[in-house]
């Protein structure tokens, strides 16, 4: 069976930075890949070389069996793409962008008219047909560059952290709009900087750092993978806090998180039979438990756990997307 | 098995040059789309000739002809090419958007012709160069410039200077290429096209000039574009000033247009 997106040791470099250093994806038809990494990791490059937008220095890629490189105007033909960049005309309406995209890909006037509508009214914005895309607030903006990508009815769509930006109320409609699309068969290449986003709406993950595939997996193999649970200790007294923290660093063996605010202990376990020693050792400490639970890891946890960070302020990530951009 | 679970239809291997030009004319509708729901373009586009029109005529008159009308008749000429000169830095400006903007990978995702969009955003400003020219020629004549020829010639005189827009707007896409903002190419464009338009006989007779920019302006495009429109709209010799035009506008042309189409491939 031939999967939708194929890409294997994908090497991008621009100047003396390196995007990618050889990453491989894999998405099934019909089903969402998430593609996970900080900023700066090399997602935004990975889906530029399989948009046809980029050429990789190494590795190759197919979409459907057709390969990105040699037979890019096939490619062409199967994607749709969405995000930070392809995006829409600023300066024409809402339905003239649409149309314009209708008339490219060879629909007749009434037809490309006639897909324009259908896809504003599936969309919500039949009232801003006419209205320049300037005036559009961000969901609107998001959901006009949605449509755009689906004009050609592609079998492979690529989502380029497509709701960034966005209030919780049009995230969780964008997340709708895109779990149709799957039922429909569309295969979803989804790049997000929300964990829950990927938990939501993905059947495999890649996490990527540094341009190389770190972990892969089902989401809840991921989970599973990192230890799996989560232990989270609150003392009544704070001032035990590190008491706390000291038996629990000893009996796991992992550097626990403190919060200082929330008088919060939390350590990642392996283990479930190390509780009942823990607890003892608390009593023994004269640590008087507020609180005390045991939780699966939740993606957030394992993603920290993988990359070592996200959403650290990171100075060289500018650069980086700037050269992802344009090229020399 | 692929055909089972994935019911589409096998994509096309190529395009053929048909729906290359079909792709480059929906990108032409496109531009004139932009003119037209764009009001500040539009606005720019009819008030500055109207503005160069008002402050030449009246600032330099006097001290140049003596005279509003024997100015205008000699001015005008000149001023259509400088409003069409100045027009082609909308190329620019819209390509460097359009890359800036994400537009352009939107296209290039798409099955269409690599070219198209470059085609479609020239061909489309060749509209704006014709609003200009229309402008500038109606507004001289209401303040009373007079066609001292024949339609026939003034006609000939307006498709040379589209057809040297033509060319000179691959400079400008070459600069909107190149720079990286909107501001850049504005400032660029002007510092290429400021002693273009200015060290020529556009404005004035260069026999006043000191000795080394006379040189300059003999060898200027605009002083022989702006020798052959004065020919074909008030009189004069026209032969060998628009041939050197033409020559100058394929010469530019065969410069430039690869130099951007190279620079497009390159920066996308």
């Amino acid at each position: 069976m031939t999967n939708a997106i194929e890409a294997s040791g994908l090497v991008k470099r621009f100047g003396k930075t390196t995007a990618l250093a050889g990453a491989d994806l894999v998405a099934r038809p019909g089903t969402v890949l998430g593609v996970l990494g900080p900023n700066g990791a090399g997602k935004t490059t990975a889906v530029r070389i399989l948009a046809t937008l980029l050429r990789p220095d190494g590795g190759q890629a197919r979409v459907c069996g057709y390969d990105v490189g040699r037979q890019a105007h096939q490619v062409r033909q199967l994607i749709g793409l969405t995000g930070q960049y392809a995006s829409v005309d600023e300066g024409l309406s809402g339905i003239n962008n649409l149309i314009m995209i209708g008339r490219l890909l060879g629909e007749s006037r009434s037809q490309a008219r006639a897909r324009a509508s259908e896809l504003l009214e599936r969309f919500g914005l039949t009232d801003a047909a006419g209205r320049p895309v300037k005036t559009y607030s961000g969901g609107m903006r998001r959901r006009l560059d949605l449509a755009a990508s689906l004009v050609g009815r592609p079998r492979v769509l690529y989502l380029d952290e497509p709701t960034t930006g966005l209030d919780p109320r049009s995230r969780s409609e964008v997340w709708d709009m895109i779990r149709a699309l799957v039922a429909d068969g569309v295969t979803v290449l989804l790049t997000t900087q929300y964990l829950d986003e990927a938990d939501q709406l993905a059947h495999d993950i890649v996490v990527i750092d540094h341009g190389k595939v770190i972990a892969t997996g089902t989401p809840d193999e991921l989970k599973d993978k990192s230890g799996g649970q989560v232990l989270e200790v609150v003392p009544a007294d704070r001032d035990l806090l590190t008491v706390a923290a000291a038996v629990l660093a000893g009996r796991t063996g992992s550097v626990p998180a403190t919060d200082a605010d929330t008088g919060l202990v939390r350590v990642p376990v392996v283990d479930a039979a190390l509780l009942p020693a823990i607890i003892r050792e608390l009593d023994e400490a004269r640590v008087e438990l507020a609180e005390f639970t045991l939780r699966r890891a939740s993606l957030d946890e394992v993603f920290l756990a993988l990359t070592g960070g996200l959403g650290q302020p990171d100075p060289g990530n500018d650069e980086t997307r700037e050269l992802e951009r344009s090229p020399r | 098995m692929t055909t089972a679970t994935l019911p589409y239809a096998t994509p096309a291997a190529r395009l053929g040059p048909v729906t290359g030009l079909r792709n480059a004319f929906t990108l032409t509708w496109r531009s004139v789309l932009k003119i037209r729901t764009n009001m500040e373009d539009l606005i720019g586009l009819s008030l500055q000739p109207i503005m160069f029109l008002l402050l030449f005529t009246y600032v330099f008159s006097g001290a140049i002809s003596g005279g509003t009308h024997a100015y205008l008749q000699f001015e005008l000429p000149g001023l259509l090419v400088m409003t069409v000169v100045f027009a082609t830095l909308g190329t620019g400006l819209m390509l460097n958007q359009d890359i800036a903007g994400g537009v352009f990978d939107r296209f290039r995702s798409l099955p269409i012709a690599r070219w198209a969009p470059l085609a479609g955003a020239v061909l489309g400003d060749m509209v704006r160069y014709m609003i200009s020219v229309a402008i500038t020629l109606g507004f001289g004549m209401v303040l009373g410039f007079r066609i001292g020829t024949s339609p026939v010639s003034a006609v000939v005189g307006c498709l040379l200077l589209l057809t040297f827009a033509l060319a000179l707007c691959w400079v400008s896409a070459l600069i909107g290429m190149l720079v990286k903002t909107p501001q850049g190419v504005q400032m660029y464009g002007f510092l290429a096209m400021f002693p273009l338009v200015f060290g020529s006989n556009l404005l004035v007779p260069a026999q006043t000039m000191p000795g080394w920019l006379q040189a300059f302006v003999k060898v200027n495009p605009m002083t022989d574009l702006t020798s052959a429109e004065r020919g074909l709209l008030t009189g004069g010799p026209i032969g060998t000033p628009a041939l050197h035009s033409l020559l100058w506008a394929l010469g530019i042309f065969v410069v430039f247009a690869p130099l951007a189409v190279r620079a497009y491939r390159r920066r996308t």
